[in-house]
């Protein structure tokens, strides 16, 4: 059996005609965590969320979405159905308002429980209690019936991965999970993400702009801009050594927590808007190494001789290791 | 929970009290009772002793005194045109009133909530724009053109219905219609909006990640969300269950509260008029009571508020 679970194969994706994803290629192996970082706008989320078929009716998508070679792009709604929450799982940014507000955290467990697994009643209940305590919610048998307003962010993270883990899912997508969370919370979520995959093998997708929190939750990553993926490899290789302009504009923007005081170095602009990408790398217009044929043509994501792939031009040369990326690369 | 219900109650009985005072004061302050009831040219003795009769020689606020006090004691007054209890007056009249506006009610409802959900799931489409545009036709034509309208088509034109009495069911037919197009229009335009906001919401989402099928997503994670402002306009609806069919009732001759209404403010039948007001004011009330407590049974983030 191939060792892809996923497999998205030149996904695109427009709203009302604008597109904002240009041709995706990524697989997500069998257990494997994988990273996908980038600035807020970048297509991180629409791609998952697109693959999962999730995205408004004004979306148009196009190109291939396999699971285990069962195409999901264009399946029928009921085929999505099976897949969603019982293949590939999700959970999202804003836990709080991710939770029905109406509806009691017990039974929008055990609905995904009857819904995959077929458990019902007492049985259902317990193995949501179950799913409670392994994501840690104190005193669950007493909390059942509560309501997601009566728990903290935190906690509402951790009812959204109950439910996810409910279905006993292949892949669990984890969009932004600690975004809106406080900082202690962020490292007891990502624990949590870390543990559970150890203990169930699930595949883990993480997707966030946090490059500490992909090093210490993924094996590989993906840098993504303006609706491309510009840079992908192993952890250890983009953040020893990262060659796209942008993903060492990235780590230089993180501010290092030891040693002296320094002025951060940003990364000039802002994300392009989809409707005015040139013909060029998008990238070229903040980039510092960018050249001539920057504006004009589009770099290819082509495979390096360590494994890794770039599309640039221009990359940065490795120039020794930045403290805050040693940093990063010693807790990997 | 108690105490809210208490605080409530409290509020509920200020604004009834609010309402039949100022009734009171407009009525008496609006025209003479005597004049109107014996007409212009009757000897002054006359008018005096029909005010020493009925107790209007006395100061304001005497009569108003005597006047709440008979209410505490269940007494609404005597008609002075039929000199029979007005409380039984009104209530005679009231089955004929629920007659349109239970069926209109519920043709609302029935009508108008889907109409409004249907077009929100498929919103931009050719249907939703008809409903948009229907809704907005039905809630701007006044009742009294609608009532002239249908009456026009369906008795002059076509002579399919009757355009007014209270003979049969089918005489019930044009003014139920008259009275639910509006309110149809508007609570197609209400559900609509609540539910696009509810359809944006990220627990829809989510609800669709975990592979719900379609139709249990919009039941049960969508409705349950978008009914707290569908109630709020029900629960208006339903608090003028009395006091909505007065200009529908005078069109098509409906012998309902309506009628007696404006028979009773132009004849200045001052306990009538009162009687009416008082049990609009009490039906309307009730029903913000009940919103709001079903508020509480919908929404759980409102129940524990109000507990706090």
């Amino acid at each position: 059996m191939s060792q892809e679970l996923v497999e998205l194969r030149d996904l695109k994706v427009a709203f009302d005609g604008i597109q904002v994803l240009h041709g995706i290629d990524l697989t997500v192996g069998r257990g494997e965590a994988l990273g996908l970082v980038g600035e807020s706008g970048c297509g991180k989320s629409v791609t998952w969320l697109a693959a999962l078929g999730l995205l408004p009716g004004k979306a148009t998508i196009s190109g291939s979405v396999c699971i285990e070679g069962h195409e999901l792009c264009g399946a029928p709604r009921q085929a999505l159905e099976t897949v969603r929450g019982g293949r590939i799982a999700m959970i999202f940014q804003d836990p709080s308002s991710s939770l029905n507000p109406v509806i009691g955290i017990g039974q929008q467990i055990t609905e995904a429980l009857t819904l995959h697994r077929d458990l019902r009643g007492e049985t259902a209940r317990a193995e949501a209690l179950r799913l409670l305590d392994m994501v840690g919610i104190p005193d669950a048998p007493r909390r059942f019936n509560l309501f997601p307003h009566e728990f903290s962010g935190g906690q509402c993270q951790r009812l959204m991965i109950a439910m996810a883990l409910a279905g006993e899912p292949d892949l669990l997508i984890a969009d932004e999970p600690t975004t809106a969370l406080d900082a202690t919370i962020q490292a007891q979520i990502l624990d949590l993400l870390i543990q559970l995959r150890a203990e169930t093998g699930m595949a883990t997708v993480f997707i966030s702009h946090d490059l500490g929190a992909v090093s210490q939750v993924c094996e590989r990553v993906c840098v993504m801009y303006a609706g491309r993926i510009v840079e992908q490899g192993s952890i250890t290789q983009l953040f020893s050594n990262p060659q796209h302009p942008y993903t060492r504009g990235l780590f230089d923007a993180i501010p290092r927590l030891d040693g002296p005081r320094t002025r951060l170095v940003p990364i000039p602009g802002t994300v392009p808007n989809p409707k005015h990408l040139t013909a060029g790398c998008a990238f070229a217009p903040r980039c510092a190494h960018a050249a001539a044929p920057c504006d004009f043509h589009r770099p290819q994501l082509d495979m390096l001789e360590d494994g890794r792939r770039l599309a640039c031009f221009n990359p940065v040369l490795s120039a020794g290791t930045a403290p805050v990326r040693q940093k990063l690369v010693e807790g990997v | 929970m108690v105490r809210f219900v208490f605080a409530r109650l409290l509020r509920a009985l200020i604004t009834i009290l609010a309402v039949v005072t100022f009734a009171f004061v407009v009525l008496r302050m609006s025209g003479d009772p005597a004049q109107v009831m014996l007409g212009p040219d009757v000897p002054q003795d006359a008018v005096d002793a029909f005010r020493n009769a009925w107790g209007l020689d006395q100061p304001l606020w005497i009569q108003y005194l005597a006047y709440i006090k008979s209410i505490f004691t269940g007494d609404f007054g005597v008609s002075m045109r039929d000199k029979a209890s007005a409380l039984q007056l009104v209530l005679e009249r009231v089955p004929a009133t629920l007659q349109l506006t239970i069926p209109a009610l519920l043709l609302k409802l029935m009508i108008g909530v889907p109409a409004g959900v249907y077009a929100a799931l498929h919103r931009q489409s050719a249907i939703d724009r008809g409903v948009i545009l229907l809704a907005i036709l039905g809630f701007t034509l006044p009742s009294f053109v609608l009532g002239l309208l249908l009456v026009l088509v369906f008795s002059v034109i076509l002579g399919v219905l009757p355009s007014g009495g209270q003979d049969t069911w089918v005489h019930g037919l044009l003014p139920t219609i008259t009275m639910s197009i509006g309110g149809i229009g508007i609570l197609a335009r209400f559900s609509r909006s609540a539910m696009i906001e509810v359809m944006g919401q990220p627990y829809i989402r989510t609800a669709s990640a975990k592979g719900l099928k379609w139709s249990n997503v919009v039941w049960n994670h969508a409705l349950p969300n978008a009914a707290v402002p569908i109630i709020t306009i029900v629960g208006f609806m339903v608090g003028s269950l009395i006091a909505g069919a007065v200009v529908v009732e005078s069109i098509f001759s409906w012998p309902g509260i309506g009628r007696l209404l404006v028979v009773s403010v132009s004849n200045r039948d001052l306990a009538v008029v009162q009687c009416i007001l008082l049990m609009i004011a009490a039906t309307m009330v009730l029903s913000n009571l009940m919103v709001d407590l079903f508020y509480g049974w919908l929404d759980p983030r409102l129940r524990h508020q109000t507990a706090h």
